[in-house]
């Protein structure tokens, strides 16, 4: 199945804002990808992902879609080098993931999952600072360079403000940004997110994919978001990955992959697709009373 | 000051004079007080309160757990049942006790670290579990030996488990501060990975930890800490758990700070609890253990109600 068409489309409409060489080799490559589970060691496995095959260039955002249990956090945790693929390789700048030490993959690669509960209070200037881990040598409290990026981090998810906060005091979007914050200071080439959106009101889901747009663009990320926002997928970002099942059902641009039939099939659900002028499709849910 | 009638200008002097090394100057029986009794039992109280309280605050990390104390997975109990056992079959031998205490804890630790992985890493949840069932099966089985100890071992052993400095170690004190300072030293080279792995262990993986490697080093360095103390001082309760808290409180959640702060702390509590324990009721001394509780609460509460407000 091959997914550079739709890359190849947003590049070239975007083409124009880019006064950077952009690398030729794919940021992420994802080659054969495939993973199993099952209850024990010797029994046989209850759930298969893949195989998948998919690259992103820089500037890219790709959504990961799906239902429940289609396999989409495990697809993100392959890419991200917490679990090693049965078969096939996830590369990142040309570099194995799975061969990384865990520090240098930390510097390339950022993964928000769904956070833990923090355990003892903490404001949000030492949590984006945790994001300089990876480059602090041991003990070493921080450097000029460590705040500087996470000053810059900060600054670029607008949440300047709240430097001197205490974590649980922030609100949901808020504390979303922050977390985003705290990745963007482990300077990733590969920023992924697990159903970043799950926790906000539409107004912070918007927010949150315009934001990841805008990073993507002007900051060079390639950005990877498993979310089950169907219509924001469709709006911000240039490639769907849609699952069923663990199998990739289809890799492309959003239009080529929001077929009413395909996405009525995998969801389970009475769904419209149109297609607006913007060239996006838009899923409405068909009345069914 | 103390059972033994001594002032403090007796003491300063006799203290002046040692360091200053003119011992024939001080009269012998305030030489012994000073130099054969109170200040080893202040070294030993520095060292007991330094293990315990950043054994805690190792132990608090590493179960990402605000009540966890040193003892929480059992290692007090290991310790007293080595230290019973050796009092039913070989009463009165010197040293024994302590060597067979230290021994207990040993073994409790590495079942409990057996019993408390999951997936080839140790769990947090499952090792605290794994800890608490460990503890109390150990405390039936002290129970039961205690039924048959006589009188006089009951009560020295009644002593013991909450908590006791007055018998003095068996084994050099230098010997249980070089291996006090090495532990503590190999902790706090994990502290800025325990400050992640407190946000979260998944995050912390995502951000390089290895977090597999460092809960190994914190568990073991914190059973240790707690083995060593308990082997020469009884399960003195309380300082691992409120002085982690008590420096958080003050200081903050960086483990770079906490530690060393609580390693402090630790050792000002337990010298302070010491000295009341001995002096409240002198010339009858209360055990550590219960005045360490007596005063940690009160203290502990009116800050925790501080911070609320």
């Amino acid at each position: 199945m091959s997914a550079t068409a739709g890359g190849g489309m947003s590049t070239g409409a975007q083409a124009h804002t880019r006064p950077f060489q952009t690398d030729p080799r794919p940021r992420l490559k994802v080659e054969q990808v495939s993973y199993a589970y099952s209850a024990t060691d010797r029994s046989a496995p209850k759930f298969i992902l893949g195989p998948v095959t998919f690259e992103a260039q820089q500037r890219e955002l790709i959504a990961i879609l799906g239902p429940n249990a289609s396999g989409k956090s495990t697809l993100l945790k392959l890419l991200g080098g917490v679990i090693k693929p049965l078969s096939g390789r996830v590369e990142v700048d040309g570099a194995e993931v799975g061969g990384l030490d865990l520090r240098t993959r930390a510097q390339k690669i950022a993964l928000v999952q769904q956070e833990s509960e923090l355990l003892f209070p903490l404001r949000v200037w030492e949590y984006v600072l945790q994001g300089r881990y990876p480059y602090g040598r041991r003990l070493r409290f921080e450097s000029d360079e460590d705040c500087l990026m996470a000053g810059n981090a900060l600054a670029q998810v607008g949440a300047d403000a709240l430097r001197d906060r205490w974590m649980e005091q922030l609100s949901g979007g808020e504390k979303q940004r922050v977390i985003l914050a705290r990745a963007l200071s482990q300077q990733p080439a590969l920023l992924l997110l697990d159903e970043p959106t799950q926790h906000l009101d539409i107004g912070g889901k918007v927010e949150l994919l315009r934001r990841l747009r805008k990073l993507a663009d002007e900051n060079r990320y390639t950005v990877v978001v498993v979310t089950h926002e169907l219509n924001l997928a469709a709006e911000f970002s240039d490639r769907i990955v849609l699952l069923q099942k663990g199998k990739p059902l289809r890799i492309g641009t959003p239009a080529q992959v929001y077929q009413r039939d395909l996405l009525e099939e995998v969801f389970e659900a009475p769904l419209e697709v149109e297609l607006r002028v913007t060239g996006r499709p838009r899923v409405i849910l068909r009345g069914s009373h | 000051m103390g059972a033994y009638p001594i002032s403090i200008s007796e003491i300063v002097m006799t203290l002046f004079r040692g360091v200053a090394g003119q011992r024939e100057q001080i009269p012998s029986e305030f030489w012994l007080v000073v130099f054969g009794l109170r200040l080893p039992r202040i070294a030993l109280g520095i060292l007991v309160g330094a293990a315990l309280s950043t054994a805690g605050a190792g132990f608090q990390a590493l179960l990402r757990n605000p009540l966890a104390d040193p003892y929480v997975l059992g290692v007090s109990s290991g310790a007293a049942l080595g230290a019973i056992v050796s009092l039913v079959i070989a009463p009165h031998v010197p040293g024994l006790i302590q060597l067979a205490a230290f021994a207990g804890a040993a073994a409790t630790i590495t079942a409990v670290y057996f019993l408390g992985r999951r997936g080839g890493q140790l769990d947090s949840p499952t090792l605290l579990l794994a800890g608490i069932v460990s503890a109390s099966f150990l405390s039936a089985i002290i129970m039961f030996l205690m039924t048959t100890l006589s009188g006089r071992d009951l009560r020295g052993m009644a002593f013991w488990l909450m908590g006791d400095l007055s018998s003095p170690a068996a084994i050099d004190l230098r010997w249980l501060y070089f291996i006090l300072l090495v532990v503590l030293g190999s902790i706090y080279t994990t502290s800025s990975d325990l400050n992640l792995i407190l946000t979260g262990e998944q995050e912390a993986r995502h951000l390089g930890v290895n977090v597999k490697r460092v809960k190994l080093v914190v568990y073991i360095g914190a059973s240790v800490l707690t083995g060593l103390a308990v082997s020469v001082s009884g399960a003195i309760g309380y300082v691992g758990l409120l002085v982690p808290h008590v420096m958080r409180m003050l200081f903050g959640t960086d483990y770079r700070l906490l530690i060393p702060a609580s390693a402090l702390g630790g050792a000002i509590a337990i010298v302070i609890a010491d000295t009341l324990a001995r002096t409240v009721v002198a010339p009858t001394e209360l055990p550590v253990g219960a005045m360490t509780a007596l005063a940690g609460a009160p203290v502990f509460i009116y800050l925790m109600r501080r911070k609320v407000r």
